[in-house]
């Protein structure tokens, strides 16, 4: 039977993989069981809160949870982090939303695909590999950290891959260097690639898109606008994909990465730059009251990175 | 009826019509005619019996009054807002040949809001019969669909995507125009009635409609979802920050209540100067919304000229009031940014076009011709795209219902859809319309789901319609017995 909305939905459990990465597990049993690679959802931490879009890290249908990988970096991820411990509840959650990414079309030959992950992206793409693997495919996985103290989830990605490629900016653990220098390597090493899939801000697949556009290799990438309802009603998250718009929350959010105009999608990401900084900056100010000043982060990631969610 | 200065009210969101007093009402009622054969029953979608109420309220039994509209029309409250009277009950009625119409929207509105401030409601006794409905989507087609049900006993229970319940009523109506606290105690009244409201669920992708006729038990499904997804019009510079749909605007600031930002976290787009494309009342309601927000210039481009603009005359006229600069017989044709090829932009004007009207189009209105060489440039900060919405996808990817090839369902007419047991109505079916035209639709298919489960209804039609020598209204005998 149905339980959909026992709101709040309760946090189970959660793991920080850093200063600004954690993972939430959040009971909703019949989200678990809907959920397909490539899907996300939309959350509201609380009831004056904003709808954030997340893309779904995981989903397990026996334990009836959902994962969510956030990075703290604007005002509302901040505030979660602080207030989502195990035991609280979100106060919406909804989904699973989007076109789930085609994956047994390709794989059904066995075919070999890269699974790309950059940054946040990183967590969203294990579905999706963990799929192409039980669909039969053979599994590249590339993905990138900025130094060894942000990796996580390398055993899961082991797990799910066939190979597996991990590149840090500093070289501080596995290859040093980029996602893309990781996709060229593999893409080396492997001419007969029959896709590409990469999730990551945009600047990096748009990197991807590029480095596999003069081999012709389909390449998918998951585009993460900005987005109020999830349901195709408010088109705040349009992309232009080729000569089309799209609504990233029904007509995607996968689409052809050599299609997508990539400028635009960064370019409308910044839509509320000066109202997430002044958003920011109040809610530091009012922790700064709250607190000795000890606590107060050294370094201030980019705001905007908020609304690229994961 | 007594209205806020336009002056003061374009900078607040509390209600601009103030709604009668005790008196007002009275003398109001007294100049209806009592016609014998009133004309203002046809020209109600839901044929509320207009004479009667109004009788009844100058005999001051206005507990009456609003029984006499509850038996037909479930949201008085909200009808007599925004309802397009002009077009409906009040075009047609007799005092309105020589004189000004009755205010018959003005007078539904007193006694759904009398009966919310005396807690009526028309909950009569209700006998379950077993039978278990869904409804997906919370808006008015899928509320009075929901209340329907729920009176013949079924167990009804509706599912609603966003956090809270009451669709377009609650993200697109503003406040100004129909106070959230209206909506909450009608949902309440339906509450009462039995009626679950289970919000933050998206129907097809949680689960399917498949699961909700098998697995989930539910033995008919209404689909109420509205149309949603906005158009735009495809000239250069969209993707300028600063763009953005009617919906998009008014779901920020109604539902998620940006206009209280930050102590809210959901921002709005900032700027002095707004221009809205579009003349329906979803473009009046964005543009009073800018007001209200805090814009010093708010321009109406539209494309035909003010006799064919779609909104109810009572927005129109308002707007008017508050001061909304009105570009008649225009048309965008580029919307121009500040920085060097439009990419990464902000929007710091709109070019657009003179229009001439020419012969009637396929929709009976003149259709617009440019005049060349009239074009010019309007200054402006934001501009808001309220010309109409296609049909919202979802249902149509995870379900094998049949639509048609603009994205709608299809349905028969009686609202039923090609999967049996699911039915359908208000904008997903007939594109965007108003919220009583929904609620007539939902009404309707309240009306063929009863007939399908076979639920005896009084009135009903089809008492001399039988299946298998059995009455249509036996149906369920006859299947328990072949159970």
């Amino acid at each position: 039977m149905h339980s959909a909305a026992a709101a709040p939905y309760e946090i189970v459990a959660r793991e920080d993989f850093s200063d600004v990465t954690f993972l939430l597990e959040v009971r909703h049993p019949l989200m678990a069981r809907a959920a397909r690679p490539g899907q996300f959802v939309i959350v509201m931490a609380r009831p004056e809160g904003e709808r954030i879009p997340l893309t779904l890290a995981d989903f397990d249908p026996q334990e009836g949870t959902i994962t969510l990988v956030i990075q703290a970096v604007g005002k509302t991820t901040r505030e979660m982090q602080q207030a989502c411990q195990v035991g609280a509840g979100l106060h919406a959650l909804v989904g699973p939303m989007g076109i789930p990414s085609q994956i047994a079309k390709i794989s059904a030959a066995a075919k070999k695909v890269v699974c790309v992950g950059g940054g946040l992206g990183v967590a969203p793409m294990f579905p999706q590999a963990r799929a192409y693997k039980q669909a039969g495919a053979y599994v590249i996985g590339v993905v990138g950290y900025r130094n060894k103290d942000l990796v996580f989830w390398e055993d899961k990605f082991r797990g799910a891959c066939d190979e597996l490629v991990l590149c840090t900016n500093d070289g501080s653990a596995g290859m040093k260097g980029f996602v893309t220098d990781g996709l060229r390597v593999a893409l080396e090493k492997h001419p007969d690639v029959a896709e590409v899939i990469a999730i990551g801000p945009p600047v990096m697949m748009k990197a991807c898109a590029d480095a596999t556009r003069a081999r012709k290799v389909k390449t998918m990438v998951s585009v993460n606008p900005i987005m109020v309802d999830g349901t195709g009603m408010c088109g705040g998250c349009r992309v232009k994909v080729g000569d089309k718009v799209k609504f990233a929350c029904v007509d995607g959010p996968d689409f052809d990465g050599h299609l997508v105009d990539f400028d635009d999608l960064m370019a409308r990401l910044t839509r509320f730059a000066a109202q997430e900084k002044m958003a920011l900056e109040r809610w530091l100010d009012s922790c700064r009251m709250m607190k000795p000043p000890a606590e107060e982060p050294a370094e201030l990631p980019d705001p905007f990175e908020e609304v690229r969610g994961g | 009826m007594p209205e806020r200065d336009p002056k003061e009210r374009a900078r607040s969101f509390q209600e601009v019509a103030c709604g009668y007093q005790p008196e007002h009402a009275l003398r109001e009622a007294e100049r209806c005619l009592l016609c014998p054969d009133p004309k203002c029953i046809e020209g109600c979608p839901v044929s509320i019996d207009i004479p009667e109420f109004i009788r009844r309220i100058t005999a001051k039994d206005y507990r009456g009054a609003y029984d006499t509209i509850a038996a037909t029309n479930l949201l008085p409250a909200i009808c007599g807002r925004v309802c397009p009277q002009e077009s409906q009950c009040e075009g047609v009625c007799t005092v309105g040949e020589s004189l000004e119409p009755v205010a018959i929207g003005r007078l539904e509105r007193w006694v759904g809001d009398l009966a919310l401030a005396e807690g009526w409601s028309s909950a009569p006794y209700i006998e379950p019969n077993g039978y278990r409905v869904g409804i997906v989507g919370s808006g008015p087609a899928g509320m009075a669909c929901a209340a329907d049900m729920a009176k013949a006993g079924c167990d009804v229970t509706v599912y609603e995507a966003f956090q809270e319940p009451g669709g377009v009523l609650k993200y697109g109506i503003p406040d100004f125009r129909l106070p959230n606290p209206v909506i909450d105690a009608e949902i309440e009244n339906l509450r009462k009635l039995g009626v679950k409201f289970e919000c933050n669920t998206l129907v097809g992708r949680l689960f399917t409609l498949s699961d909700m006729l098998d697995e989930m038990g539910y033995h008919a499904v209404f689909i109420g979802t509205g149309a949603g997804y906005p158009s735009m019009m495809g000239i250069p510079g969209e993707s300028l920050n600063g763009v953005l749909s009617a919906n998009e605007l008014l779901t920020r600031c109604n539902l998620m209540r940006a206009r209280d930002f930050p102590k809210y976290d959901t921002p709005l787009p900032a700027g002095k100067r707004v221009a809205v494309i579009g003349s329906g009342n979803t473009a009046m309601d964005a543009r009073r919304v800018s007001l209200r927000l805090g814009a010093e210039k708010v321009t109406c481009i539209y494309r035909r000229s003010r006799a064919e603009s779609p909104a109810r005359a009572e927005e129109l006229h308002h707007a008017e009031e508050e001061g909304i600069e009105f570009h008649w017989l225009t048309s965008p044709i580029e919307i121009l940014g500040d920085a060097d090829g439009g990419k990464a932009g902000n929007v710091r004007g709109m070019r657009c076009i003179r229009m001439a009207l020419g012969e009637p189009d396929s929709s009976g209105r003149p259709r617009p011709v440019p005049m060349p060489g009239s074009e010019f440039e309007v200054a402006t900060d934001i501009v808001v795209y309220a010309i109409g919405t296609n049909a919202n996808p979802i249902i149509g990817q995870t379900s094998k219902l049949s639509l048609n090839k603009r994205g709608y369902i299809e349905t028969d007419e009686n609202l039923a859809t090609s999967m049996a047991g699911v039915y359908a109505g208000g904008d997903i079916v007939t594109g965007a319309a108003t919220v009583i035209e929904a609620m007539g639709a939902g009404r309707r298919a309240a009306r063929s789901m009863k007939k399908y489960l076979g639920i005896y209804q009084e009135d009903s039609d089809s008492k001399a319609e039988r299946l298998f020598g059995i009455p249509v209204y036996e149906h369920n005998f006859a299947r328990l017995r072949a159970a």
